[in-house]
C-alpha cells in the first residue's frame, strides 16, 4: 500500500500536469517580469539592458501614483461597502422567507461578463438616454451631470458598477457564515435576555470575524488588480481621472509599445499586491480558531 | 410594532434586489425596442411590440462565430482544468511523497497573484513560440490561471475521502490508474460539477487574455467580439441590446439549472481562501 502510493514514477504522473502549466504560464512569466523590466524594449526589437532605470522612472512616475491613487480609492469604497453587505445578510439570515431567492437575485450581476456590464452601465449613464438621469430627471434633478464624461465624478461613477457587480458574492458568503452558527448558540443567548441587536454585534459578528477578515482582503486585493470594467468602460479617461494601476500598465505595453516599462510598472502592481495582501493577513488574522 | 420592523426589513431586501436586476431587466426591454422608441420614449417605457429581429440580425451579423468560438474554448478549457486539477489533488490529498506541501503552497500563491503582471512575459512567450492569434493560447492560458481555484476547490473533498478506498482497491490487485479513473474520479462527480460551473463563468467571460493575444476576426470569443460588434452598432441600441443579451444568456441559463453549485463553488473557493 505505501509502496504504491509512494511510487515516484506515478506521483509525477499524477502532478506533472498541473504543476508545468502554473510554473511555464504564471511562475516564470512573473519572473520574466521582474527581468524585462530591466530592459529598455519595445516588444519587438532588440532587448537592451538599462538596470533600475523603468523602476526608478516607475516610482517617480506621477501618472503611476495617480492610477495607484485610483486604485487604493477603490480598495478603500469596496472594503466600507461590506459593511452594507454585511448588514444585508444580517436581515437575510434572520429566517426571512424567500431569503434563497433574493439571494440568488442579488448574484446575478456576478455572473455576467465585465464587458457585458460595463456596455450596460455606459448605457444607464448616458446623458440623453440612459435610465439614471431619466430617474433624476422624473424626481426633478433640472442638470444632472453626464457621468462619464466629467472627470471629477468619472471615477465614482465607475465604482458604482463594480459594487454593483460584486454585491452578491460578498452577501453569499456572509449569509453561509451566519448560516452555519449553531442555533443552539443564539437560543442560549435569547433565553438570558439578551436582545436582537446584542445577538447580532456581541455574538454573531465576533463568530463570523475569520470570514469578514477574508472578505477584506479579498475587497481589497481585488481592487488592486481590478482592470477589465474600467477599460471597457472609459479606458482610463477622461484625461486619466479614472485610471487604475492594471489599465495604465496596459496602456504602456499595448499601446505605446514600451513593453520594458510597462513590465515595470506590472512587476510593481506584482509587489504592492503581495505587501498589501501580506499586511492586511497580519493585520485581520485572529489568533484562535473557532470551533463549534 | 414587530409587524411593522419586518415590512421594513423585507423593503430595503427587496430595494437592493431591484438595484440588483434592475439594469438588467431594463437592458432586455431596450434589446426589444427600435431606436425610434429608445430615443423618443421613456426609457422606463415597455416596447410596443417585441422586436426579435433585433436578434435575428445581430446573430447573422457574426455574433454567432464569437458565440462558437467562446464555446469550445470554454468547454475545451474546462475538461482539461479540471481533469489536471483532480490529478494534482488526488497527487497531493492521496499519494505519500515529501514535497507536496511545498508545491501546494505553489498553487496556493497562484491565487494571489495578479494576472496582468505576468501579461507582457505571456504575450512575448507566445509571440516566440508562433502562438499570437491561436486560440491555443487561449485554452492553454484559461487552463493554467483556473487550475489553483479548481483545485482548492476539489481538495476539500479529496481529504473527506476515506483511505479504505485506496487499500481496498492495491489489495484487490488494482493499479493506481485505475483506481484513480475508476473509482476515485467517479466518486468526486459532485464536486466536480461545481468545479466546471465555476470554470464555465470565469472561462466565458473571460476578457483581457483574448483582447491580448488575439487579432483575429475568425478567432474572437463573445466578449472581445461583441466590442467590435457594438462599435459598428454605435447608434443601434436595440441591436446592442440584443448583443449583449445573447452574450450573457448561457451564463443565465446555466445559473438557473446549476445555483446550487454556483453557491457551493463561490462560497467555498472564497471562505478557504
Amino acid at each position: 500500500m505505501n509502496k504504491v502510493m509512494s511510487n515516484k514514477l506515478f506521483i509525477a504522473f499524477y502532478i506533472a500536469p498541473a504543476l508545468l502549466m502554473i510554473t511555464i504560464l504564471i511562475f516564470i512569466p512573473l519572473i520574466l517580469s521582474g527581468y524585462y523590466g530591466l530592459m529598455d524594449w519595445d516588444g519587438i526589437g532588440a532587448k537592451t539592458f538599462i538596470g533600475l532605470e523603468n523602476y526608478i522612472a516607475g516610482v517617480q512616475d506621477k501618472l503611476f501614483w495617480n492610477s495607484a491613487l485610483h486604485s487604493f480609492l477603490l480598495a478603500i469604497f469596496s472594503t466600507l461597502s461590506l459593511a452594507v453587505y454585511l448588514l444585508v445578510s444580517f436581515i437575510l439570515a434572520s429566517k426571512i422567507k424567500g431569503s434563497d431567492f433574493l439571494r440568488k437575485i442579488y448574484l446575478i450581476p456576478m455572473l455576467l461578463s465585465s464587458v457585458a456590464i460595463a456596455q450596460l452601465w455606459v448605457k444607464m449613464y448616458n446623458p440623453s438616454n440612459g435610465m439614471l438621469n431619466a430617474f433624476l430627471k422624473l424626481i426633478g434633478v433640472e442638470n444632472p451631470p453626464s457621468w462619464l464624461a466629467n472627470p471629477d465624478i468619472v471615477l465614482y461613477a465607475i465604482f458604482i458598477p463594480i459594487l454593483w457587480q460584486y454585491a452578491g458574492f460578498y452577501i453569499l458568503i456572509y449569509y453561509a457564515a451566519l448560516k452555519n452558527i449553531p442555533e443552539s448558540l443564539i437560543e442560549a443567548a435569547r433565553i438570558d435576555g439578551a436582545s436582537a441587536s446584542q445577538i447580532a454585534l456581541r455574538i454573531k459578528l465576533p463568530l463570523i470575524k475569520e470570514v469578514v477578515s477574508v472578505t477584506i482582503v479579498l475587497a481589497i486585493v481585488g481592487s488592486l488588480k481590478y482592470f477589465d470594467l474600467i477599460y471597457v468602460m472609459t479606458a482610463g479617461g477622461p484625461n486619466g481621472a479614472s485610471e487604475v494601476m492594471a489599465s495604465y500598465m496596459y496602456k504602456l505595453a499595448f499601446s505605446s509599445y514600451n513593453f520594458g516599462y510597462g513590465s515595470a510598472i506590472g512587476f510593481l502592481l506584482l509587489i504592492i499586491t503581495l505587501i498589501v495582501t501580506f499586511i492586511i493577513r497580519k493585520v485581520t488574522e485572529t489568533k484562535e480558531r473557532i470551533e463549534y | 410594532m414587530k409587524r411593522f420592523g419586518y415590512f421594513f426589513l423585507y423593503l430595503s431586501l427587496i430595494a437592493v434586489a431591484l438595484f440588483q436586476i434592475l439594469p438588467l431587466i431594463w437592458l432586455f426591454f431596450f434589446s426589444l425596442k427600435s431606436n425610434a422608441e429608445i430615443f423618443a420614449g421613456s426609457p422606463f417605457s415597455l416596447p410596443t411590440q417585441f422586436r426579435w429581429e433585433n436578434y435575428q440580425k445581430v446573430w447573422d451579423g457574426g455574433i454567432a462565430t464569437y458565440f462558437f468560438n467562446s464555446v469550445w474554448i470554454t468547454v475545451v478549457a474546462i475538461i482539461l482544468t479540471v481533469l489536471f486539477a483532480s490529478m494534482a489533488a488526488f497527487a497531493i490529498t492521496r499519494m505519500r511523497w515529501k514535497l507536496s506541501g511545498l508545491v501546494l503552497g505553489l498553487f496556493m500563491i497562484g491565487l494571489m497573484i495578479p494576472i496582468h503582471s505576468a501579461l507582457i512575459p505571456l504575450y512575448s512567450m507566445f509571440l516566440s513560440v508562433n502562438l499570437i492569434d491561436n486560440p491555443l493560447a487561449i485554452v492553454l492560458t484559461y487552463t493554467a490561471y483556473n487550475l489553483p481555484i479548481t483545485l482548492m476547490i476539489l481538495l476539500g473533498f479529496y481529504y473527506t475521502l476515506p483511505h479504505e478506498i485506496e487499500e481496498a482497491a492495491i489489495i484487490d490487485g488494482c493499479s493506481v490508474h485505475r483506481m484513480f479513473f475508476r473509482i476515485i474520479l467517479p466518486m468526486t462527480t459532485p464536486i466536480m460539477a461545481t468545479t466546471i460551473v465555476i470554470n464555465m463563468i470565469y472561462n466565458w467571460n473571460e476578457f483581457v487574455f483574448v483582447n491580448t493575444f488575439i487579432s483575429s476576426e475568425k478567432y474572437k470569443t463573445l466578449t472581445v467580439g461583441i466590442q467590435n460588434f457594438i462599435g459598428q452598432y454605435m447608434t443601434d441600441w436595440g441591436a446592442i441590446g440584443a448583443t449583449l443579451i445573447i452574450s450573457v444568456l448561457p451564463i443565465i441559463i446555466a445559473f438557473i439549472f446549476f445555483s446550487n453549485k454556483v453557491v457551493e463553488g463561490i462560497s467555498s473557493s472564497a471562505v478557504k481562501g
